[in-house]
């Protein structure tokens, strides 16, 4: 589980995150939408610990990430904006690396990857360098090390990004999947049909703010929209006193 | 320590598989300034050599105001010419290396004993000129003496009045320690090799890593930043060193390739003077890893922090040069500061002198303080938020 209260983060002059709370339970897929540039990717980056928060909280699992972002970390699988793959590594030397980052000894590295590389349907490319790589084998790859470690809760921003329809529609059953394990999956997008299908709770965000946190159905119903796009045009478009 | 050998062990392997930074640091690095030594000395011993062993050729104008000078000279085996008719103009240009002129007043003073005059005209600044102006004096200084002193003997006198001193000359260089004034070059070349050796890694592994997006990733594994940094920073040292070692072990082989014997010189590199070298230059690594890894860190991109670390190679010609080349003799302090220190070590080493323990020590040591600094610096900055973050 992992919970935010009040986060503030802000770079020079220029406010990112004013005050974002959400929650994201387990055996729950949890979107967090917003349009570019909303905060997404910085809210992100300080549960992953990667930034630290100028105000507010967060926790996983109990755990305060700014007291003790080591246990944070190992409880958290991350697929963040940047996901650059070693080129002259292997696939599967790509997500040893992170295994054994994580501690892992070699036996339990080859057993996990070797099913996350059946899961994934890796196996074509799983011993080829990474040069080369089209775009969806390198998010493949990317899933597969971040979740090397059988993390409790999976954080993904903007996973879909550049990804074709057959593989756009391989992540959506991945993380189905995941959610069907009982883990805490929470992920960005700023592509409306994409947290519709997939999300049981959808929190918004607009100017570094959370205009809204529903089910996707009490969402349409609070915005009076029949659909989602429109109710999301609605929230980011129209200020906070009508959003809340 | 597991996760820095992780990370080690990972940097490694990926900078052996990348053959554009293997044949630079590993190969290039380390070769280029030996082969350059060889063929460089090679050219100028060989030709010195030759002009030494050759009839000397001499242009000579009024030759015949002294026939007697020119058959002593022509005895000598010296080639005499016509001189072309302006001298002064034809060793200016080079048509001639030296030329000598003798004035019709030569014979008059000659035959009446006073010192006659002779002209050497030639060109300091040209090396070739010099050289032959120094031969051909040497001639007429020992063609002098002789005459003088047979002229002595004719008067009844002893030829040793002439030379109330004569010196013996007791130099106290061995061929080792003359080939320091040629060799000087060589603690330069292997404290560059290091900066060669550890440039490519310390960028790919900071900027590059940052270029290519997968610092981030990496920075959400549950391993602290300083450990990442010390395993990057120990791969950057590795390659440094061996590209230290390989010049070193470079010429040791091209120290036999070199003709150094014919002019009275050797480049005798044995197990000592690489252990030593070694020894003062694994802290000199490490302190030169650490300030490309902080520099490139800074750097904004892949390209500037190539531009940032090039300049950084700047930084050791200074000193390194003025040291090659200014004498000086070697305090205990000097030994203890970074650069300066190896770079007497190892001038030391070339010329077969002895490098006290102490020295060494402080050598050591003290690079390896401040090399443990600069690690600790760069560590504060790798924590920093904004060198994860590629956009």
């Amino acid at each position: 589980m992992i919970e935010v209260s009040d986060l503030h983060k802000q770079f020079g002059s220029v406010v990112a995150v004013d005050g974002v709370s959400f929650r994201a339970k387990d055996g729950v897929i949890t979107g967090l939408l917003g349009p570019n540039g909303a905060g997404k990717t910085t809210t992100l980056r300080c549960l992953y610990t990667l930034m630290r928060p100028d105000r507010g909280g967060v926790r996983v699992d109990g755990i305060d990430a700014i007291a003790d972002p080591g246990a944070v970390r190992r409880r958290l699988g991350v697929l963040p904006d940047a996901r650059g793959l070693y080129k002259r590594l292997t696939a599967r030397e790509n997500i040893a690396y992170f295994g054994r980052l994580h501690g892992l000894d070699e036996a339990t590295i080859a057993t996990r990857s070797a099913a996350a590389i059946a899961a994934l349907g890796m196996a074509e490319f799983a011993d080829r360098r990474a040069e080369g790589f089209s775009q969806g084998q390198r998010v493949k790859t990317a899933i597969a090390r971040a979740l090397i470690h059988d993390p409790t809760n999976v954080i993904l921003d903007e996973p879909t990004n550049g990804l074709d329809v057959m593989a756009t529609r391989a992540m959506r059953d991945f993380l189905r999947n995941l959610r069907a394990d009982g883990r805490c999956v929470l992920f960005s997008s700023h592509i409306m049909q994409e947290v519709a299908v997939l999300c049981d709770r959808i929190v918004v965000i607009a100017r570094g703010r959370v205009v809204a946190d529903e089910s996707p159905d009490a969402l349409r119903e609070q915005t009076g929209e029949a659909n989602l796009e429109d109710a999301f045009v609605r929230l980011i478009g129209t200020d906070e006193g009508l959003a809340a | 320590m597991r996760s820095i050998v992780t990370v080690f062990a990972k940097e490694l392997k990926d900078s052996l598989r990348d053959r554009r930074t293997v044949i630079n640091t590993l190969v290039t690095g380390p070769l280029l300034a030996p082969l350059l030594f060889v063929l460089l000395i090679n050219t100028v011993v060989t030709r010195e050599l030759e002009k030494g062993e050759k009839p000397m050729v001499l242009p000579v104008s009024g030759a015949q105001y002294a026939p007697n000078l020119v058959a002593a000279l022509r005895q000598a085996d010296v080639k005499i010419e016509l001189a072309p008719a302006d001298p002064e103009r034809a060793v200016r240009e080079q048509d001639a290396d030296v030329v000598l002129r003798i004035t019709p007043h030569f014979a008059d003073a000659w035959n009446k004993g006073q010192t006659a005059q002779v002209e050497v005209i030639y060109d300091e600044s040209q090396s070739d000129s010099r050289s032959a102006a120094r031969r051909l004096h040497a001639l007429l200084d020992g063609l002098s003496a002789r005459t003088g002193a047979l002229r002595l003997v004719a008067r009844g006198l002893s030829p040793s009045l002439q030379q109330p001193i004569v010196v013996a000359e007791r130099d106290q260089s061995t061929p080792q320690s003359r080939s320091g004034v040629l060799f000087a070059m060589l603690p330069y070349f292997f404290i560059i090799g290091a900066f060669i050796g550890g440039m490519a890694i310390a960028i790919d592994t900071t900027a590059g890593e940052r270029e290519r997006q997968s610092l981030e990733p990496l920075l959400v594994n549950p391993v602290p930043r300083w450990k990442i940094l010390a395993g990057k920073l120990a791969t950057t040292t590795t390659f440094a060193l061996a590209t230290v070692l390989l010049s070193v072990l470079a010429f040791a082989v091209v120290g036999h390739l070199m003709p150094t014997d014919r002019i009275g010189m050797t480049l005798d590199i044995g197990v000592t003077f690489v252990v030593r070298t070694l020894v003062v230059m694994l802290p000199l690594a490490a302190l030169i890893a650490s300030v490309q890894t902080l520099v490139a860190a800074f750097a904004k991109s892949y390209r500037e922090a190539q531009t940032y670390v090039s300049l950084l190679m700047l930084v050791p010609i200074v000193p390194v040069l003025l040291l090659s080349f200014l004498p000086y003799k070697a305090q205990l302090w000097m030994y203890a500061v970074p650069l300066m220190g190896q770079q007497i070590v190892i001038a030391r080493l070339v010329r077969g002198d002895a490098v006290p323990a102490v020295a060494l020590a402080a050598c050591f040591v003290c690079t390896a303080l401040v090399a443990i600094v600069a690690c600790v610096v760069t560590a504060r900055i790798y924590r920093s938020e904004r060198l994860a973050i590629s956009a």
